[in-house]
């Protein structure tokens, strides 16, 4: 006859077992849902839902001015997304047929990235980099306008970082430095003096 | 730096970010300390081959000095080794070698050889002795080796560069010193000498390492090797200068014009006329020492066209041609000046920034061309954050912070001189480089065209006429610039 305390004790180990399987079958599943997020390339979300009012800071090649102009927008709750959204209503501005800042066609914000503590990384696609026009007024105006539009509508950032598709490089388009980091109260007293003549 | 993208970075950074400190610290305090402890003194043995020139660290084991055999002959070939029955079986393209580790016999295309030291292996690491070299690598690589054991200098076939030196009779007189090869030497200063190491070119002695010229101004130069590296050392009794010409084939020691010109002023009737511009020559010009009221720099050059203003014309034409008519109006105004780039050469941000701070002048003035707008912009840094000085120890992508008072009064002189000719001018902040790494008032000054023209662009009359106006503006504050400690 089985004693009493052994039947028990593999019924325990038995219990054990049958719910470390369940625990580990549960983690895979999680597992294999993160490899699919992480495997599957970027696509950018569809701006859908209520829309709230921005300002995107628009640049003006003709006067070579920074100017605030407000918009209605879709923004997703997440601060990350948000950034996002935002530089992307700001790219749409200066894709337009009627752009008052062109930029080259295929230009697209790769991601956003928000570090603590307050600084966001900004990464470009090669085609923006490449693609841009070179003159320090007009990469000047790029860069401002960026780093403006993201500071005026994602509060807590005060440094900005710009990459090009994910990695550092010297220059916009052979003028503005993006080797440095960007501290946004610089830059915010650099848009007041490009908005005005 | 690399950055990765990807939506898993998005998840909760915070709390990650938190977790990753404690490992993230730990790391940089042991990079620290590894840094500290071995960067400075680390030995290498220099390579130079026809396939590629390259640096391989010295591993010390037992108070010798040895050598990671298959890392030191990788760039050059096929290479594969592997550890069995005792031994470490090495093979370069179709040779094969066979070490045991711990003896001091080795087997190379099936013939003995005998190593100064023991091999070692280590983690899969075959290393030979340093010393073995000069009767090891001959039978590995089927050729002619040089191996400098005390200069850790290793030439493998004919690949040597050699130099002659000559001090010529003009006056001043000058030091033309042409390679076989190009050359790019890394040059520093100290009073009395003029530092060249050469680095990536295998460079050897012309004969002697002591060269005599039987000359006051530079009486003397040295060759020596040290650590992979060769050096020439020119002794001077004034300050010099070096130019590279010649495609690199030449560089030319000799004073800068000013310094030459002073010196012979000391000793004839003072001149009425104004003091003299200098020129860097077709090249860089690296000056010993010398005190220069202004340095100017044509932006881009060489490889680097900058923007395109129109089909054919790049920027870097335009900002040369207008950096001379600039050079021209200030020395007409007594004021000394460096141009750094005289010539369609490519240089980096930081060599201009370097000879820049060397020159000691109280303002840089770096000239841009655009074709978009019309008149001039002037622009001063946009430094982003506080650098963290130590003593004279300056943080370099901050330099200019100090300075930024005096920038902005030069750029307020030179706009309001613009605006009383009338021509269109703004002033901004721009975060360009090298102006943030400059220890003195620095300028931007960006010409473009009077009107709708952009070939107006390159009409002499209109730079001229703008470089004047700058110059006008610059001399207003003069005194400014030049008032107290820099």
């Amino acid at each position: 006859m089985i004693p009493r305390h052994l039947m028990i004790g593999v019924a325990f180990m038995v219990t054990i077992a049958l719910g470390m399987g369940a625990y580990v079958w549960r983690i895979r599943g999680r597992v294999d849902r993160t490899l699919v997020s992480t495997t599957m390339p970027p696509v950018a979300p569809p701006a859908a839902g209520p829309t709230e009012q921005a300002t995107l800071y628009v640049a003006y090649d003709d006067a070579g001015v920074l100017r605030p102009r407000s918009a209605h927008i879709p923004l997703p709750a997440g601060r990350q997304e948000r950034a996002e959204e935002l530089l992307r209503a700001l790219l749409d501005v200066y894709l337009d047929k009627t752009s008052p800042h062109v930029l080259a066609p295929g230009s697209e914000i790769r991601d956003v990235y928000l570090v603590d503590p307050g600084l966001a990384v900004i990464d470009l696609n090669a085609a923006f980099a490449n693609g841009h026009r070179s003159g320090v007024l007009i990469e000047e105006l790029t860069l401002a306008s960026l780093v403006q539009t993201l500071s005026a509508n994602v509060p807590g950032i005060t440094r900005i970082k710009i990459l090009v598709d994910g990695k550092e490089r010297d220059t916009l388009a052979g003028h503005v430095d993006l080797t440095s980091f960007y501290d946004v109260s610089a830059v915010n007293q650099l848009a007041v003096q490009l908005a005005g003549q | 730096m690399h950055w990765s993208s990807g939506n898993g970075f998005r998840s909760d950074r915070r709390s990650r970010g938190r977790r990753a400190r404690v490992p993230f610290v730990a790391l940089i305090i042991v990079a620290s300390a590894l840094l500290l402890s071995g960067s400075p003194d680390e030995k290498h043995v220099s390579i130079y081959s026809t396939a590629a020139n390259y640096s391989v660290p010295v591993i010390q084991r037992n108070n010798l000095d040895y050598l990671a055999l298959l890392e030191a002959l990788e760039p050059l070939g096929t290479v594969s080794a592997n550890a069995s029955g005792g031994r470490w079986n090495f093979r370069y393209n179709d040779i094969n070698s066979e070490f045991v580790p711990g003896q001091t016999r080795a087997r190379v295309r099936g013939k003995d050889i005998d190593l100064t030291a023991s091999f070692l292996l280590e983690n899969g690491h075959g290393l030979v002795p340093l010393s073995s070299l000069a009767t090891l690598l001959p039978r590995i690589l089927g050729g002619p080796i040089t191996f400098n054991e005390a200069g850790r200098r290793l030439f493998i076939g004919n690949v040597a560069v050699h130099f002659t030196a000559q001090v010529s009779n003009t006056n001043p007189p000058k030091l033309v010193m042409n390679f076989t090869a190009p050359v790019n030497p890394t040059i520093s200063t100290e009073p009395g000498k003029l530092r060249m190491a050469f680095t990536r070119e295998p460079l050897v002695a012309p004969g002697s390492q002591a060269l005599t010229f039987g000359s006051k101004l530079i009486p003397s130069a040295t060759f020596q090797e040290n650590n992979g590296a060769a050096e020439v050392v020119v002794i001077s009794t004034m300050p010099v200068m070096a130019n590279f010409s010649n495609d690199g084939h030449t560089i030319t020691i000799a004073p800068p014009v000013a310094v030459a010109t002073q010196t012979q002023l000391s000793v004839q009737p003072p001149s009425t006329t104004s003091q003299p511009a200098v020129t860097a020559g077709n090249n860089i010009g690296v000056l010993a020492t010398g005190h220069y009221f202004a340095v100017v720099d044509a932006s881009h050059g060489g490889d680097e066209r900058g923007a395109a203003l129109t089909g054919q014309l790049g920027e870097k034409e335009v900002t040369l041609e207008f950096a001379r008519f600039l050079r021209q109006e200030l020395a007409a105004r007594g004021l000394t000046t460096l141009l750094v780039r005289d010539g369609d050469i490519t240089l980096t941000p930081d060599q201009r920034a370097a000879l820049t701070n060397a020159a000691d002048g109280a303002i840089y003035i770096c000239v841009h061309a655009a074709s978009q707008g019309t008149g001039v912009r002037l622009y001063t840094a946009l430094v982003s954050g506080i650098g963290e000085n130590h003593g004279l120890f300056v943080d370099w992508n901050t330099a200019q912070t100090s300075f930024l008072g005096r920038s902005q009064a030069a750029a307020a002189s030179v706009a309001a001189k613009l605006k009383n000719k009338q021509v269109p001018v703004r002033s901004l902040a721009a975060p360009l480089r090298p102006l943030s790494n400059i220890i003195t008032a620095a300028l931007v000054v960006e010409l473009a065209p009077p009107g709708n023209d952009v070939s107006q662009l390159t009409s002499p009359a209109y730079q001229q006429s703008i470089a004047g106006t700058v110059a006008a503006g610059i001399v207003d504050v003069r005194d400014k610039l030049q008032d107290g400690p820099k």
